[in-house]
């Protein structure tokens, strides 16, 4: 009896652990969830792992304050959640685009109404996007960069004094046609306020919520806990589902593993680490279902170009084909979120700027035979001059996964074409201000952002006096010209023709920066939450309301 | 005796101005700024323009003698700011988490005390029997175990053995008594555990130092019962170092318990310091350290109150 116990365990356990290793599975029974009749009421009570800085979406960068604030609000469009990256409406019924693409005319859905019962217009559309475009003195829009090439909002009619507003209609008027404007109007991020409330104090958004989404404010404690309710005039009928949410801010990872394997938490929406994910899936078994995705986010070595002998691209292409990104991907896919290889864009089959595996190959330290790459750097170090042996330093964010790992990874590397590699990882403050000085030889750098978007994506790679977002220190006419091409290519087989020419010089001919590895996005969470699909990055689809729970 | 309090008491003045001073100073000091870890600290685009103009609504580009002196005016009128980070004032964020600190530091410092003053006081009355022996490896593995590791062992067992945790969020005493200690008397036994073992240690060692004394002796001379003997003349003695001991933990646990903080996800005073460090949000790290050396001072005087109260013979004139 004892023994048939003892294989039934085993049994267990290793279908368990082939289920943890095979998400399609997983998201195949997530699918077919999705078919079942949605049951309303019960509260969904998840896991945030920070606390939000203000309740500002316009003001925010971080997802702590999207995944407890978001479901509050409506935005003009959206990315469908079923079906990312398709643009469907929010609060706009339809939208049409001018022939010579610099005017975007947007109708605004009827009945949508504030959290007070205030009617939501054309005029709260404007109001919003006036205050992210074109902030009042003292208000801060982390994403106004985003869309400098809007000259001006407006209601049609609207202009002066004269004629009447209408409430239906608001516009859009472009400097020159864009490429990424329609996807950045779907930014999670672009809450739509109340126009009175705006008017009256632009920054009270900061503290307090009044939104049109599918739930109410019921209260934060700040640190610990946040609230809301449904929201039962919500413009779309039946929805949301649940009767409410919670959102627990639990800081460290082991608190958020236990809290979701106790079941305090049902789901966590940022995503765990393969060892998290393989902890709950074994304890929780097939109570758990586990989604997984490629991330839009990554890690990068940046170089600092002003820095001998980093200045000379040799020694700095030397550094990239030395890495062996494809090992890397084996090995760091085990023990991190690290997974992908990728070029500037990220991988995977819903994204529509990556590159191909074959083209990647033809790109420096992106080829599959690593020693013939390591062959060819140590040719290049030699030529460049360094010595066998050279020291230098890697700073990088004292955060162990994913960066401390990235690190000692890319140490390991380097040290096989003979550079000796201090790695110094560092605390969030002094890491930023040494970044920012140049303070630096090399380092880890990493971004993150809310959906597959070359002007974003590209961000990083412009001219250090054109974005702040560029540590590595170099300034390249050719790329920033590129970037404005690209930006303004409407026709995608053009875009990808720039994208793959921005690429190259960056990866390959000048060596500038170099990716690691994209991210790995696991969510793991309990199968009776229903409704959820993971996307590309934690950011999009967090309004909850189709979210409903099963029991 | 009133004007040695009122002196203790005006005193501490100075001492916290000199306290705001060097933090202060320190922070400033200390590379990093708020605004870059809160922009750029996402991995986000910011434009620079963003970011000065936070830097100005923050008051961060003002000189320095500014910045301290608009603080100190405001603190001479009780009135602390609001977080750099949050926005919030700063009295609100410290007053939603010190309920839950000083609950915890005085359930701690309850189970420190029930704990060590009497296995202490036994373990001096049977020194070097069985009985010490076991009080000893008692103490020392609390001195050797960590207050978290014990915390993430607690938790693991309830997790392995009753698939159960300790609720998540706080809920006030005065609320709900029952689901407040569920979440909090976790981790005291684990905190008080070790802080015990430090008493428990002391206790003993002056028991015992007092036990050789000569008014023992004529106590025991005059026929006292050993119990009258330990309790009215040893221990009441032995009493002052343990006094001190558990003072200083306990101004030690209203900021200090990070870690076992972080464990049982407990929104505490130590996790806003922590935070507020690494964020650089300097009106509130200079807030939260102003607060902690306030508990410290005044703890440490009431301490000297209790010594007097605890030995005649010490007079405060």
């Amino acid at each position: 009896m004892k023994t048939s116990k003892k294989v039934r365990m085993n049994l267990c356990r290793a279908m368990v652990l082939m289920i943890s290793l095979v998400p399609p599975v997983f998201q195949a029974t997530a699918q077919a969830a999705e078919k079942e009749k949605p049951r309303t009421g019960g509260e969904l009570v998840f896991a945030v792992g920070e606390t939000p800085p203000s309740y500002d979406g316009h003001r925010e960068t971080t997802f702590a304050m999207l995944h407890p604030v978001a479901p509050h609000y409506s935005t003009l469009l959206r990315f469908d959640p079923q079906n990312y990256p398709k643009i469907i409406g929010d609060v706009a019924e339809s939208w049409s685009v001018s022939k010579d693409g610099l005017t975007y005319t947007f109708k605004i859905r009827k009945g949508i109404k504030f959290h007070d019962g205030s009617p939501l217009t054309a005029k709260d559309v404007k109001a919003t996007y006036d205050k992210i475009i074109f902030p009042p003195e003292g208000v801060a829009s982390a994403r106004k960069g985003s869309y400098s090439m809007v000259a001006v909002t407006a209601l049609p009619t609207g202009f002066g004094e004269k004629g009447a507003p209408d409430a239906d209609t608001v516009i859009f008027r472009l400097k020159h046609p864009s490429a990424s404007f329609l996807a950045n109007l779907a930014s999670p991020w672009n809450f739509i306020y109340k126009a009175d409330i705006l008017a009256n104090d632009p920054r009270w958004y900061e503290k307090n919520i009044m939104g049109s989404g599918p739930f109410t404010f019921v209260e934060y404690v700040a640190g610990s806990h946040w609230v809301g309710k449904k929201n039962p005039n919500y413009y779309m009928k039946e929805r949301p589902y649940l009767d409410g949410y919670k959102a627990i801010f639990i800081r460290d990872t082991a608190p958020r593993v236990a809290a979701v394997r106790s079941g305090q938490t049902l789901i966590e929406f940022r995503g765990f680490n393969p060892a998290a994910r393989d902890d709950i899936v074994k304890a929780l078994g097939d109570k758990v279902v586990v989604q997984e995705s490629p991330w839009t986010c990554n890690l990068t070595v940046t170089v600092n170009n002003e820095k001998k002998p980093f200045d000379d691209v040799r020694v700095r292409r030397a550094l990239t084909l030395a890495i062996d990104r494809w090992g890397a991907s084996k090995a760091l896919s085990q023990i991190s979120v690290l997974k992908f290889v990728g070029g500037l864009f990220r991988p995977g089959p819903e994204s529509q700027f990556a590159t191909s595996e074959a083209e990647l190959a033809k790109l420096a330290g992106f080829g599959k035979n690593i020693e013939a790459a390591r062959k060819e750097a140590r040719r290049l170090l030699k030529a460049a001059g360094v010595p066998e042996g050279f020291s230098f330093t890697l700073k990088n964010r004292n955060v162990k996964e994913p960066y401390e790992v990235t690190g000692v990874y890319v140490i390991d590397q380097w040290r096989q074409i003979g550079l000796n590699v201090t790695h110094l990882p560092q605390e969030g403050g002094p890491y930023f201000n040494d970044f920012r000085q140049g303070n630096f030889e090399t380092g880890i750098d990493f971004a993150c952002d809310f959906m597959d978007e070359p002007d974003l994506q590209l961000q990083k790679f412009l001219s250090s006096d054109k974005s702040s977002l560029n540590y590595a220190r170099y300034k390249d006419s050719v790329l920033d010209d590129l970037y404005e091409k690209q930006s303004r290519a409407t026709n995608h087989k053009e875009r990808l023709k720039l994208l793959r020419q921005f690429e190259k010089r960056v990866l390959d001919e000048q060596v500038y920066q170099f990716h690691v590895l994209w991210w790995q996005r696991i969510i793991p969470h309990w199968a009776k939450v229903r409704g959820w699909k993971i996307t590309p990055n934690h950011y999009v689809n967090q309004d909850l309301r189709d979210v409903w729970l099963a029991e | 005796m009133r004007q040695y309090i009122l002196k203790r008491l005006l005193l501490m003045i100075p001492t916290l101005f000199g306290v705001a001073v060097l933090v202060f100073l320190m922070l400033r000091v200390a590379p990093g700024d708020i605004v870059e870890l809160k922009y750029a600290g996402t991995g986000a685009f910011a434009p620079k323009e963003a970011i000065e103009r936070e830097r100005a609504q923050l008051g961060l580009d003002k000189p320095l003698w500014r910045q301290f002196a608009s603080w100190i005016w405001g603190i001479g009128r009780f009135d602390f700011g609001n977080s750099m980070w949050t926005g919030r004032p700063i009295t609100q964020e410290i007053a939603i988490r010190l309920e839950l600190s000083l609950e915890l530091a005085v359930m701690a410092t309850l189970v420190a005390i029930f704990l060590s003053i009497p296995l202490g006081a036994l373990a001096a009355l049977k020194q070097d029997t069985w009985v010490d022996y076991l009080v000893r490896i008692f103490s020392i593995a609390g001195l050797a175990i960590p207050s978290f590791w014990l915390g993430i062992i607690i938790i693991l067992g309830f997790l392995i053995f009753f698939k159960w945790l300790p609720p998540l969020t706080f809920t006030s005493f005065w609320v709900d008594p029952k689901a407040n200690l569920m979440q909090l008397i976790w981790p005291a036994l684990a905190v008080g555990y070790r802080y015990s073992a430090v008493a428990t240690r002391m206790t003993r060692s002056a028991v015992l130092e007092v036990l050789r004394e000569d008014y023992i002796r004529t106590a025991r001379a005059k026929g006292l019962w050993e119990k009258v003997i330990l309790v009215r003349h040893a221990l009441k003695n032995a009493l002052l170092p343990v006094i001190t001991v558990i003072g200083l933990e306990f101004a030690f646990l209203i900021g200090g318990l990070v870690v076992t903080e972080q464990v049982f996800n407990l929104n505490g005073i130590g996790m806003l310091f922590v935070e507020s460090i690494t964020r650089r949000d300097y009106t509130m790290t200079q807030a939260l350290v102003l607060l902690v050396s306030f508990v410290f001072i005044f703890v440490n005087f009431v301490v000297d109150l209790i010594y007097a109260w605890l030995d005649p013979r010490i007079r405060y004139n």
